[in-house]
């Protein structure tokens, strides 16, 4: 794996820290474990960390020159739960800045490739993980997703992306983002995979006060269950204008093929979705403004070291340390808290949050899950949309709503447009992982993966 | 005052306190909060250090004690509360924003009785709600003149308790008052030791003056930085006094503005005017979910409510049937009230013993500088010492010299009087002493004869010394009358 990674990352550039001594250290480990018949199913898996996911002595930087030199002294829950697991972890992938972004062309160092064409986005913001399973860096990855983040990338790199219900990950030592949005989440190569690790990352964690008690239920196992009588809801605000064509098309005949498996279409309507996105961008910059907050320079992370006084050090630091997208959306979220302007934006964003939910409850007591297209284009080249951030936050207007509503949702490939992959997303009510792994399972079994490693660049 | 007193001007004020709480551990963290005596930055952890992806988890204690406060002070818990985030920029802040409880606190609308000068107020309590402290910033200068911050994190996210009142009180006495029971509050329910010294107990108060005849407007002073109940009342008085100066020369109402008393000069001096009032843009805290105060758990707290300060005064003057006064003295002290009890637990003159505790042993202790539980002189040594005056076996005055030579030596009443003897009561012997007084002083005698009644008192003396302070003070003035009569 160390040797692939040598071999294609100079071009795909997934990854901002590689942790090779770490993960010899521990395959050494894993494969004491392995001797034992009751080794744990991740056991000697070479996995890759998003670099927004905090790790004891190794860099975390979240994508940016603020946290360039920050190396914290603890882990997060996840990376606790996978080393106990026997994972082995080859390295931090790179992200778009503090995950905001949609083709990991805003981090704070370089962009990664999608290793399907080298001239292309591989989607954000966890765009190094999804490059990194796509180019086979690595197994699987942990990727986090705050409107889109884990499933928009997969579905631009033609893997498996599945973003958990609210609450079912824990979320501590998850850099912060959207404290009520981001969720951490698996890209792997196919549906089994995502849910080996799912059950390695799920449960209640006392650390984190919003994480579910619920138990966790045999993922794997559940991926058998007969998929016969599911319904399927088709929302027609999905498949309007701004759906590239090419990507209708492959969708529409993935959905028509769900029906071999038994399952049943329905068209449904999710009335509020078009307020998605307003929603979204006043709620996530407004946390985000808080959240980011604490970058100042004075106690670790990046300092400018020509300030005089902590005032200006605080300020030039954040000057200096912050890139463009992350300063827009501080500026976004300081506003929309504002005196004045709070109830005309984060208040009536919170209402219309509810309606978006709502929605989907609705809509929810008639199907048993959603599908959609994960994202409305292909990857797209690089710096296609570097200078017009609204177009760059449309590729997340198929992902945003259920982030919005706490749901879960998991993206599939399901065929090629433009001899780039295209992703099939399924949504389903909280904590219906086992649903949306079942249909996604059954989905990938009539669809065959496929194996079209030769189309790909590296 | 004088303008008042006239009647040209009413005061409004109101405070805001924030109290430490005594919990084990600190609001959202693991981390003690019984760091008072650790060395900076010792006691701190990556969540109270504000570090990249932590989280917060509430400390129930914090909330158990915020609402047992809510319920001393009459206050309605409300069916749910919720935190939220503050934010402002500032270097002891670590995540530049606090976490505290905007429009869902713990407790709403409470009250607190007190009376000022005989009269009693019922003041209103607007809320009290749950927050994490600072960092503690210590600014100095070093040799070459270079000033300099440090930032001790250990009080990082200790739990504070914010106790808000209505702008109730009229005078600066008033407001001490509030301040003095709503701390002995705190201290009987063991939430705080409300140590105002050691901050654990800080006070911010909101002052107005507005002409008697007009309306009261809306602007205020907050005034900050008073670490003393004194220093609140000095610096009341010193506001209204300038406010009203303010009026007198046309200008008022005085601006909005937040002022800080400086101790040494005895004035407030200006920080803040209106133009950089925060926005501290408050939004729900999205990393912990709103509580539901369940009635259930609100009864169960209830039930563990303490004897409330003001109920044991009323008790102490009632029941016990001590004098107002030395009630109070002993209700403000915890500490001397516990002594009392154990004192007056196995001796039956309860105001015997107050005044021994409010005139010889508070003497004794501010001398030495120690706390009563500190005194050598433990309640049970004063009950032995009470009881041999009682059998006359040592008098009046002979009782509160044992009393220092026992708080100084730390020896027993006994031991001491087996020292120096007992009083003596017998009629001849001390017959005997005011002869000898009579003989050895003429002089005094030819006053006393010539009508210079004060010459007795020298007598006296020179019994009471002959004997070291041991005679029966009543019978030597009774014999030396006699003999001189």
């Amino acid at each position: 794996m160390l040797d692939r990674i040598d071999g294609v990352d100079a071009r795909v550039r997934a990854y901002i820290t590689l942790t090779p001594d770490l993960a010899m250290r521990q395959a050494a480990e894993a494969d004491e474990r392995l001797k034992h018949p009751d080794a744990p199913r991740l056991c000697g898996v070479p996995l890759a960390l998003k670099d927004v996911l905090s790790t004891r002595n190794v860099k975390t930087t979240c994508g940016s020159k603020i946290l360039g030199n920050f190396v914290p002294p603890f882990d997060a829950t996840v990376v606790g739960m996978l080393r106990d697991a026997g994972a082995v972890t080859v390295g931090k992938t790179n992200m778009d800045e503090f995950a905001m972004g949609s083709s990991t062309e805003n981090s704070g160092f370089f962009p990664t490739f999608n290793p399907w064409d080298l001239d292309r986005v591989p989607g954000g913001s966890s765009g190094g993980s999804a490059a990194a399973v796509a180019a086979d860096e690595c197994i699987a990855a942990l990727g986090s997703d705050t409107g889109g983040s884990v499933r928009q990338p997969a579905a631009l790199c033609g893997v498996v992306g599945m973003r958990p219900t609210y609450g079912r990950v824990s979320r501590y030592g998850l850099v912060a983002f959207a404290s009520s949005l981001d969720q951490i989440g698996p890209i792997t190569k196919d549906v089994k995979d995502c849910a080996i690790l799912m059950q390695a990352i799920s449960g209640h964690d006392a650390l984190d006060s919003t994480s579910l008690r619920a138990e966790v239920p045999d993922y794997e196992s559940s991926l058998h269950a007969d998929v016969a009588g599911l319904k399927v809801g088709l929302p027609r605000e999905y498949m309007a204008a701004g759906v590239d064509e090419g990507v209708r098309g492959v969708v529409l005949e993935a959905i028509d093929r769900l029906t071999e498996a038994g399952m049943e279409i329905v068209d449904i309507s999710l009335p509020h979705t078009e307020y998605a996105l307003a929603t979204y961008y006043v709620i996530a910059p407004a946390e985000a403004s808080a959240n980011l907050a604490r970058y100042n320079g004075v106690k670790y992370g990046y300092f400018d070291p020509d300030s005089d006084g902590v005032e200006e050090l605080m300020m030039n630091s954040r000057g200096t340390g912050f890139g463009a997208e992350v300063k827009r959306r501080i500026m976004l979220g300081t506003f929309a808290l504002s005196s004045g302007y709070y109830d005309a934006y984060y208040l009536r964003a919170q209402k219309v949050r509810t309606l978006i939910k709502r929605d989907f409850d609705r809509a929810f007591e008639s199907v048993d899950l959603i599908a959609t297209p994960t994202s409305p284009t292909v990857a797209f080249p690089v710096g296609e949309k570097v200078d017009d951030p609204i177009s760059m936050y449309l590729s997340d207007v198929m992902t945003l709503p259920g982030p919005i509503a706490g749901i879960p949702g998991i993206s599939v490939p399901c065929g090629f447009s433009e001899g780039l992959p295209v992703g099939l997303q399924f949504m389903a009510p909280p904590l219906g992982e086992t649903v949306l792994l079942r249909a996604a399972y059954a989905y990938e079994q009539l669809a065959g993966v496929e194996s079209a490693t030769a189309r790909k660049a590296v | 005052m004088a303008a008042r007193a006239n009647g040209g001007y009413q005061v409004v004020i109101g405070l805001e306190v924030h109290a430490q709480l005594l919990t084990e551990s600190k609001m959202f963290c693991a981390c003690s909060s019984r760091y008072a005596d650790a060395p900076p930055n010792t006691v701190v952890c990556p969540i109270c250090l504000g570090m990249p992806g932590v989280l917060p988890v509430i400390n129930e204690q914090a909330v158990e004690m915020t609402i047992l406060t809510g319920l001393a002070l009459n206050c309605r818990i409300p069916s749910h509360a919720k935190f939220d985030r503050k934010n402002y920029a500032y270097p002891d802040l670590m995540k530049w924003y606090q976490i505290s409880q905007y429009d869902l606190p713990f407790c709403v609308g409470g009250h607190l009785d007190v009376t000022v000068d005989g009269i009693n107020r019922r003041l209103g309590i607007t809320r009290v709600h749950l927050e994490e402290d600072t960092a503690r910033m210590i600014h100095g200068r070093d040799e070459t003149g270079e000033d300099y911050s440090l930032l001790d994190v250990n009080r990082s996210g200790a739990p504070l308790m914010e106790i808000v009142s209505e702008p109730d009180m009229k005078t600066a006495a008033e407001a001490r008052e509030y301040l003095m029971s709503l701390r002995n509050i705190l201290v009987y329910l063991d939430v705080s030791t409300a140590n105002m010294q050691e901050g654990a107990f800080r006070c911010d108060a909101n002052i107005s003056v507005w002409p008697r005849d007009g309306e009261i407007g809306n602007s205020k002073v907050e005034v900050k930085n008073m670490n003393s109940f004194r220093s609140v009342y000095r610096a009341l008085e010193f506001e209204e006094e300038r406010q009203i100066a303010v009026w007198e020369s046309g200008e008022g109402p005085p601006e909005q503005e937040t002022r800080g008393w400086h101790e040494a000069s005895g004035t407030t001096v200006s920080q803040r005017t209106k133009e950089y009032a925060h926005d501290y843009r408050y939004f729900a805290e999205p990393d912990l979910p709103p509580l539901v105060l369940d009635k259930a758990w609100v009864d169960d707290i209830a039930a563990r409510m303490p004897e409330l300060p003001s109920v044991l005064e009323t008790r102490l003057i009632e029941t016990v049937g001590i004098r107002a006064d030395d009630a109070r003295q002993l209700i403000n002290n915890r500490e001397l009230l516990r002594y009392f009890e154990k004192a007056t637990a196995g001796y039956g003159d309860p105001q015997r013993v107050a005044n021994w505790i409010t005139r010889d042993l508070v003497k004794a202790l501010g001398d030495a500088g120690a706390s009563p539980s500190e005194s050598p002189v433990g309640p049970g040594d004063l009950i032995e010492l009470l009881k041999l005056e009682d059998s006359n076996r040592v008098s009046g005055k002979m009782a509160r010299d044992i009393f220092r030579t026992m708080f100084e030596t730390g020896r027993s009443a006994a031991d001491i009087v087996a020292q120096q003897g007992e009083q003596i009561t017998d009629q001849d012997e001390i017959r005997q002493a005011v002869r000898k007084a009579i003989q050895e002083n003429p002089k005094a005698v030819a006053d006393f004869q010539a009508g210079k009644t004060q010459a007795a008192g020298f007598l006296v003396g020179q019994v009471m010394r002959a004997t070291r302070g041991r005679a029966n003070p009543a019978r030597v003035n009774e014999l030396i009358a006699a003999e001189l009569g």
